[in-house]
């Protein structure tokens, strides 16, 4: 446990793991469904101070992974408007389209602008009436009322310049589709801490039942995500599946219901593709009916796009938990954070990205990959 | 993305009908949007997600999490230069100069 002094608590830290490897006596796989969570248990090698039985499962909670290519092509080509400022959150400037990504479209002219709140987009829309501004808005449910309340302030003051690229996607029927996939090995989920500050976790109780899983929220600091596994641990142990809350201090089980009513009003629940898993049903979020007008690919014409997805990237596979990154022949040779074949390359919250960045030295060198070899990725659900 | 981080608010005031608060994040400021947290006062710690206060939350708890996570560096990817980092990850020139908008 050499790590240890790294832990804001190193005492807790020790306290936490011993009590985790007095109580595992079988193996168990558990999936932590946020990408957040993921890079931190990695940064800090939390999988490492596991007992060896424990595998840790990396989720396909990284929105900028699963936003579908042909979302993010659309976005491309709106950006490159010379009428359209567009607006986007930092982690989406790289991620790449079947051509180029955002950052490109930015170099060759396009006015592609970064802000730190979708609110900003607004501004920028109030501030530029001649032009339309687009806000890309991604996300799972803790980015989604902060991107909701733009579309309700645009049509409460009459913002007519201003709309939102929709590709938000919500984590219950995520879990849903990889519990009913056959391939599946996960026996119980660490669930996303902030997902839960905004919803609650009234969904989670009859997933827990349905599919026999303990379902723990838990939060990203290494120590929350410790003590997330510690209890999720003894569930498994004890032949329990129930749902319990590990990060009581930002989690409230109803949520926030000021910011639910919000996503009630502005959205409705539809079908959506997540890239590189398919369709997952009633998976996301659009526009409702009230601020379709307020919607991107309805005001602009972006219908048919041709998205060509890498052949040989495997980053369906690694968002599922059915391959660790390193597994992938492309992982650090042909694909690398400064020519990625996959989202999960660039974005923060990539698998494949934190494996890079704190594991490459440790895994062994992979074989050069071939150009083209199919390597198609199972969809789930 | 899913990221909140804790800061403390200092000011509070009304734009278009929405409240608005300024947070201090361990010494970065925003404006945050306060519509999802209406009641909070001046003084009192809440978690911010891309300028949105989501949830109140307890100072101690508020303080440990700003350490942990300016020691892990995420303060800076959250308020940080995201071109600067795209470029050097991109291996080209920052696209973003020329224009002065970012």
């Amino acid at each position: 446990m050499k790590y240890l002094d790294e832990f804001q608590d190193p005492a807790l830290a020790e306290r936490l793991l011993d009590d985790i490897h007095a109580t595992t006596e079988h193996p168990w796989a558990m999936m932590e469904v946020c990408g957040g969570q993921t890079h931190s248990i990695i940064r800090h090698g939390l999988d490492q101070l596991l007992p060896d039985g424990i595998e840790l499962i990396h989720g396909p909670g990284c929105p900028v992974c699963v936003t579908p290519l042909e979302v993010i092509d659309k976005a491309l080509e709106i950006a490159a408007r010379p009428d359209v400022i567009f607006c986007s959150f930092g982690d989406m400037l790289r991620v790449p389209g079947s051509e180029k990504d955002l950052f490109r479209v930015k170099s060759a002219g396009g006015d592609v602008r970064v802000v730190y709140s979708p609110m900003d987009a607004l501004t920028v829309a109030k501030e530029n009436p001649d032009r339309q501004v687009v806000f890309f808005g991604i996300g799972f449910e803790t980015t989604a009322p902060p991107n909701a309340m733009t579309v309700y302030q645009a049509k409460k003051l009459g913002i007519e310049n201003f709309s939102l690229l929709v590709s938000h996607v919500r984590v219950p029927p995520a879990i849903e589709a990889i519990m009913t996939s056959p391939v599946c090995r996960v026996q119980a989920f660490l669930a996303a801490g902030h997902v839960c500050t905004v919803m609650g976790f009234s969904e989670y109780p009859p997933l827990a039942e349905r599919f026999k899983v303990p379902i723990v929220v838990t939060g990203f600091e290494p120590l929350d995500i410790l003590e997330g596994i510690r209890r999720t641990v003894h569930q498994l142990e004890e032949g329990r599946y129930e749902v319990e809350n590990a990060y009581p201090r930002v989690v409230a089980p109803e949520g926030n219901p000021i910011a639910i009513e919000m996503l009630e009003d502005v959205f409705e629940v539809v079908d959506r593709s997540w890239r590189g898993i398919g369709m997952i049903p009633q998976s996301g979020w659009r526009l409702s009916e009230r601020y379709r007008a307020y919607d991107a690919e309805v005001r602009f014409d972006v219908g048919d796009i041709d998205t060509s997805e890498s052949a040989v990237c495997r980053s369906g596979e690694v968002l599922q938990g059915l391959i660790k990154p390193h597994e992938c022949s492309a992982f650090g040779t042909l694909c690398t954070p400064r020519n990625p074949l996959g989202a999960t390359m660039v974005s923060s919250e990539g698998a494949c990205a934190a494996y890079y960045l704190y594991r490459r030295m440790q895994l062994p060198a992979q074989r050069p990959a071939q150009a083209g070899a199919p390597e198609e990725a199972t969809p789930v659900g | 993305m899913c990221l909140a981080v804790p800061g403390q608010i200092t000011r509070i005031w009304e734009a278009d009908g929405t409240p608005m608060g300024q947070v201090n994040f361990g010494g970065v400021t925003k404006d945050v949007c306060l519509a999802y947290v209406p009641d909070i006062q001046v003084g009192e710690y809440t978690i911010v997600h891309v300028g949105f206060a989501l949830q109140r939350l307890d100072e101690e708890s508020a303080l440990d999490t700003l350490e942990i996570f300016r020691q892990m560096g995420e303060l800076d990817a959250e308020f940080g230069d995201h071109w600067g980092r795209a470029a050097e990850q991109a291996g080209m020139p920052r696209p973003d100069q020329a224009g002065g908008a970012s």
